[in-house]
């Protein structure tokens, strides 16, 4: 959007020359006995809009705590701008920008106040951060807002105000934790077109989601992560690729009769997925599978031909949907 | 400082640029603490009527009521209050009391705060900033706030005329000194707290008032019982008081005393901020 929008990949200041700005071996983090993390092992080069997709305590957080330097791991390996952030902690640190899942946000200063504040944390001086804050107000939609007390604003303009400080000592690697979670579609629409912007940008992004959508939108690439592994890697089209059909029906018979029906429907599609809702019938050609549903006499109370989706592949890979 | 990549110019325009991130971790690393307490300070400042209402009007009222009201009845030329008059006895008592007082809400409620209630901490600990500079710079900005309260507090003691040695004014650091000496192991205690039971109210009824009133305050130590006077031995507001009478009007004790006054205050300080350094590690790190 801008002259000096476009980053060239491998001309980070103080980056390994291979241009990997992450890269994580055997990454391990246990609280007790409980394995949060069990050795997960990736390589995120520059620029790369990076996702870790899972379910609620599969380890994402962690995983994003641990990359952005603030709690130490139990084993691996673990390397964020060549830096290993137990040893070098604030020199991780000024590296990322970071957006964590609960937004915490000075509430008792102003909106403005907030991104200049935090700019010092990064020993900023005041003739940088007073325009760079206002430019970020901007960017975040909030510039109206500049004087508000953070608790008049809403949860996306929070969240927002929490990109915007996350930017303030314009990282080359933004951290960001289930960045819409709780957000309505409208206000979620706003951050992805931020977000988009900055991954073009350059910016390297690591994201955590349990919204396939959003995984979808955003990232190159992707690892689907359960219990604190890696299930799957790949871009979200390769995974669909490999992990489901081309398209998938979903049939509704009504929450008793589901089950029963799943018998009649064998042999249609590649796949049946029975649900406690809905039936899923994986296929490669969904209306021709519908069709044949009908041929079977059944009628369901509701039908939908789409196409696969990252949902499809995690309830492949784990038996289970991302959101319970 | 030339950085060569285009950074994250987000609107872009004016050409800014930050500096890079190896220049971000030096100065964090080097003035961290002092960057977490602007920020103390900055939100210090947006109450900072009440703050200034409460360190001008404490000290009056106290002065008022104590010194010139029930001074009227006490004032006897009692040999127990070192020769001096109630008011000049009690004044660098109550100044101590106040840094204590504040010391003990400063080092309460906001820590909860960091931690848990609004979860302040956690955005500065994503920055280059460490633990224990959050923690240090909490502690500087309080110190700070405990200075001014103080001076303000003992510039009303001198215009009621209550301190008379010209060494009055270092009961200003002799406050402030009580004031952490109280309130850093307090801090280790609020940043021990996950749940919230209510546990400062507790703090504030059976710690704080039982200490303010049975070290010394009103009447010398030696007027209780002995069976209660260890109250004020281990209690940081009597060891303050005596050592602010000796600035104030050249109380007279033993040398060792003094110097056993200032090294039991500094001793607590410095246990209380080395647990609160170890608690903000762990709890942040988690």
């Amino acid at each position: 959007m801008h002259n000096h929008a476009l980053t060239p990949t491998g001309t980070l200041t103080g980056g390994p020359p291979n241009g990997t700005v992450i890269s994580a071996e055997n990454l391990t983090k246990t609280y007790g006995d409980v394995a949060a993390v069990d050795g997960i092992s990736f390589a995120v080069p520059a620029g790369e809009s990076f996702g870790l997709l899972g379910p609620n305590g599969a380890g994402k957080s962690t995983t994003m705590k641990m990359i952005g330097g603030v709690t130490r791991r139990t084993a691996g390996q673990l390397s964020i701008m060549g830096l290993d952030p137990d040893t070098h902690g604030p020199e991780v640190r000024a590296h990322l920008g970071v957006v964590p899942q609960q937004d915490n946000l000075d509430e008792e200063l102003r909106v403005r106040d907030n991104l200049l504040v935090y700019g010092r944390y990064f020993g900023l001086p005041m003739s940088y951060l007073r325009p760079k804050a206002d430019e970020l107000l901007e960017f975040a939609q909030l510039t109206d807002k500049a004087k508000s007390k953070v608790d008049a604003l809403s949860g996306g303009m929070k969240r927002r105000l929490t990109i915007a400080r996350s930017l303030i000592n314009e990282p080359r690697i933004l951290l960001l934790d289930e960045p819409t979670t709780g957000l309505d579609p409208q206000a979620r629409h706003i951050l992805w077109d931020r977000l988009f912007r900055l991954k073009e940008q350059g910016v390297t992004l690591i994201l955590t989601t349990h919204y396939m959508d959003e995984a979808e939108q955003l990232c190159d690439r992707l690892i689907v992560v359960d219990k604190g592994r890696i299930m799957a890697e790949g871009s979200p089209a390769q995974l669909i690729r490999e992990h489901s059909t081309r398209e998938v029906v979903e049939l509704r018979f009504g929450s008793e009769r589901n089950a029963t029906i799943g018998s009649r429907l064998e042999g249609i599609g590649e796949r049946l997925e029975v649900l406690p809702d809905r039936v899923l019938m994986y296929a490669h050609d969904g209306e021709s599978a519908l069709e044949q549903v009908s041929a079977r006499g059944l009628r369901p109370l509701t039908s939908l031909v789409r196409r696969s989706s990252l949902e499809d592949v995690f309830l492949r890979l784990t038996g289970r949907s991302l959101i319970d | 400082m030339t950085d060569a990549a285009p950074r994250t110019g987000v609107a872009g325009r004016t050409g800014l640029r930050a500096h890079p991130p190896e220049v971000s971790a030096a100065r964090a690393r080097r003035w961290g603490a002092f960057y977490y307490a602007e920020q103390v300070l900055r939100v210090m400042k947006g109450y900072s009527w009440s703050i200034v209402m409460y360190s001008v009007g404490q000290p009056v009222a106290y002065l008022f009521a104590m010194g010139v009201g029930l001074a009227t009845l006490v004032d006897t030329g009692n040999a127990a209050f070192g020769g001096v008059s109630y008011l000049a006895f009690i004044a660098p008592a109550l100044l101590v009391s106040a840094a204590v007082m504040t010391a003990a809400n400063e080092f309460t409620f906001p820590i909860m705060d960091g931690f848990k209630w609004r979860r302040i901490y956690y955005g500065p600990h994503a920055s280059p900033l460490t633990p224990q500079q959050i923690a240090a710079g909490q502690i500087i900005a309080v110190t700070l706030r405990l200075l001014l309260q103080s001076a303000i507090y003992f510039a009303a003691v001198a215009l009621f005329g209550a301190s008379t040695s010209g060494w009055g004014w270092a009961g200003i650091l002799v406050a402030t000194l009580t004031g952490l000496a109280f309130g850093l192991p307090l801090m280790a205690y609020s940043a021990s707290i996950t749940e919230d039971k209510g546990q400062f109210a507790l703090v504030m009824r059976f710690i704080v008032m039982p200490l303010f009133l049975f070290s010394g305050t009103f009447f010398p130590l030696d007027n209780l019982p002995v069976a209660v006077r260890w109250v004020g031995w281990i209690s940081p507001i009597w060891h303050g008081t005596e050592l602010g009478r000796v600035f104030s009007f050249g109380y007279r004790e033993p040398l060792l005393l003094t110097v056993l006054h200032v090294a039991f205050l500094a001793a607590l300080a410095v246990l209380g901020w080395v647990l609160t350094r170890r608690r903000f590690t762990l709890r942040l790190g988690q």
